[in-house]
């Protein structure tokens, strides 16, 4: 790790930076399909808008879900199975939230080693209702089962934790984190894959109940059913597919990241954090470091985002992403939302497509979903959502278990 | 006070007689402490040990922050019916440079909380197994005030 900010080597792309040739997704809701079925209409919508035939895709990569059974833990498998096999070449990838980024590494790494030109990045989900619990049986050696059993700590309890620190440190309210609910569910009503596509009002978060205190049901998003795909590729292969490589999307970072040790942050499902007694703590938290090594990776800095897709599993923890992306200094957060720079209009608009908010988490669909969206905001085709002249697009988002992932796309 | 032996929630996390303290693991080579509790290696990336004992913890912490449950969480919790909201607590032992989640000692809710309030280590029980057991558990207890009984 180098400096704290990135040096400045590339505004523009090179010529080695993929393009995303076409993106495509089932709407996101709750009908308890199997999630093949979603996946399936992903992928087709994905070669469509790409132009590509499934025939011609070399390399598939599929993003897991574990609450689906076996087709769920080989997703690259169970995905071309569907299609129609043919001899592919595949991934199958699980990082819990950063599923779909780890599946987007893979496909990247792999044509950008020379052994694919074309490949397709695809996850789908289908969800159980009510609060996610650890995967079924007694197992007392997992971290994930043990929060459950020994603390009753959900994931709500530990974006309640953060929330609360948001107040009692840096002067947060309540309004602030509803804040974000409004003006996401308002930029969420014109996105036709959105779930929940109804525009809430503060006056919404009255009657809602509290969930883990501060956090009210509104506050906390939701799990749903859905599918995203993106078909990518080498400049050449744009190159002859369109004629130009002017106006296309390519992808300037895909960082999944670790914590460095000592993490010193609570993060899910940890019960405890790392200590910094005998070793000292990096001078990057976790979080800021995902978006730091995406940022090196790119050349670009947060002042040449145009817009991002965070994950808002809470209200709160999007204003902690403005934060760790260089939006604002730590703390500041609240400010963003309240003066509207993160609204669309605004300076900086994040969670353009309605966020986890308006959709819900498909997990292993939600980071494929975030590059389908930015895609679609830098081609000017999002109606009703879109950002004003959008050339550079982020998207962050972090998983159980220490994994985190940024990418950033630019036109 | 009953000398019935206290049966724990999870095998060498915690004392079960007084005084309570959490039980964390120390790396022989360089001092680094973990808790939970493990063995066979050492969590930092510049240390080879691979000896770890069991040391105990800081009785008393601070506030990090916390929170209140106002629904019961799903399986594997064993949530009393009807549920009554409780609260955790993140805990933070300054010698040991560690933050902690723990149950808070029962009746103690979010509102009786606040970051930077000093708790210790106290047992209360998790839950009562079919076979009419108790299985007790760590908790985060505000320290009395002085003067108090």
């Amino acid at each position: 790790m180098g400096t704290l900010r990135p040096e400045r080597q590339r505004v523009m792309a090179t010529e080695r930076d993929l393009v995303v040739l076409g993106a495509g997704m089932h709407p996101w809701g709750k009908w308890g399909k199997n999630f093949v079925e979603y996946g399936l209409v992903a992928a087709k919508a994905a070669l469509a808008d790409a132009d590509v035939a499934w025939r011609d895709i070399e390399f598939v990569a599929g993003a897991d879900t574990i609450r689906n059974g076996y087709p769920g833990f080989v997703a690259g498998s169970t995905f071309s199975q569907a299609m129609g096999w043919t001899g592919a070449q595949i991934s199958s990838s699980y990082a819990a939230c950063a599923s779909g980024a780890q599946a987007m590494q893979s496909a990247r790494a792999q044509i950008l080693a020379g052994f694919a030109d074309v490949a397709m990045v695809i996850g789908a989900d289908t969800t159980p209702k009510g609060f996610f619990a650890p995967v079924g049986g007694e197992r007392k050696e997992d971290p994930d089962w043990q929060r459950f059993h020994l603390l009753g700590a959900t994931n709500p309890a530990f974006f309640a934790l953060n929330a609360r620190r948001r107040i009692d440190v840096f002067g947060d309210t309540v309004e602030d984190f509803a804040m974000v609910k409004v003006k996401n569910s308002k930029a969420g009503v014109a996105n036709p894959y959105a779930r929940f596509r109804k525009e809430f009002t503060l006056d919404d978060f009255a009657g809602s109940p509290i969930v883990s205190d501060p956090l009210r049901l509104l506050d906390i998003c939701a799990t749903s059913d859905g599918a995203a795909a993106v078909i990518i590729c080498t400049p050449e292969y744009a190159m002859k597919k369109l004629g130009t490589l002017e106006g296309t999307v390519r992808i300037r970072a895909v960082a999944n990241t670790t914590p460095t040790y000592p993490q010193i942050r609570l993060e899910l499902p940890d019960i405890a954090t790392d200590s910094n007694a005998v070793v000292q703590a990096p001078a990057l938290g976790f979080k800021d470091s995902i978006a730091h090594n995406a940022y090196e990776q790119a050349g670009l800095g947060p002042e040449d985002v145009s817009c991002a897709e965070v994950y808002d599993l809470s209200t709160a923890l999007e204003l902690d992403w403005y934060e760790n992306l260089g939006f604002c200094a730590e703390g500041e957060g609240a400010r963003l939302v309240r003066d509207g720079v993160t609204a669309l209009g605004g300076s900086k608009p994040v969670n353009a497509s309605g966020g986890l908010s308006s959709f819900g988490e498909a997990i292993p669909a939600q980071a494929i979903a975030q590059v389908c969206e930015l895609t679609w905001q830098l081609q000017g085709r999002s109606d009703g959502h879109q950002v004003e002249n959008a050339k550079v697009g982020l998207a962050i988002n972090q998983g159980l278990f220490g994994h985190g992932s940024c990418t950033i796309l630019s036109v | 006070m009953t000398t019935t032996e206290r049966i724990p929630a999870v095998e060498g996390w915690f004392t079960t007689s007084e005084p309570y303290t959490l039980i964390g693991a120390k790396c022989t080579a360089c001092g680094t402490v973990v808790f939970p509790p493990r063995s066979g290696s050492c969590p930092s990336p510049d240390c080879d040990g691979t000896e770890l004992e069991p040391t105990p913890l800081s009785r008393k912490g601070k506030v990090w922050s916390y929170t209140e449950n106002h629904y019961a969480p799903p399986p594997p919790y064993v949530a009393a019916e009807p549920f009554e909201p409780y609260a955790l607590a993140a805990v933070e032992l300054e010698a040991e440079g560690i933050v902690i989640l723990g149950q808070v000692a029962k009746g103690v809710m979010a509102a009786d909380l606040s970051i930077g309030q000093e708790v210790e280590v106290d047992l209360q029980v998790l839950y009562r197994d079919a076979d009419g057991v108790d299985h007790w558990i760590w908790t985060w207890a505000p320290s009395a005030p002085k003067g108090s009984a």
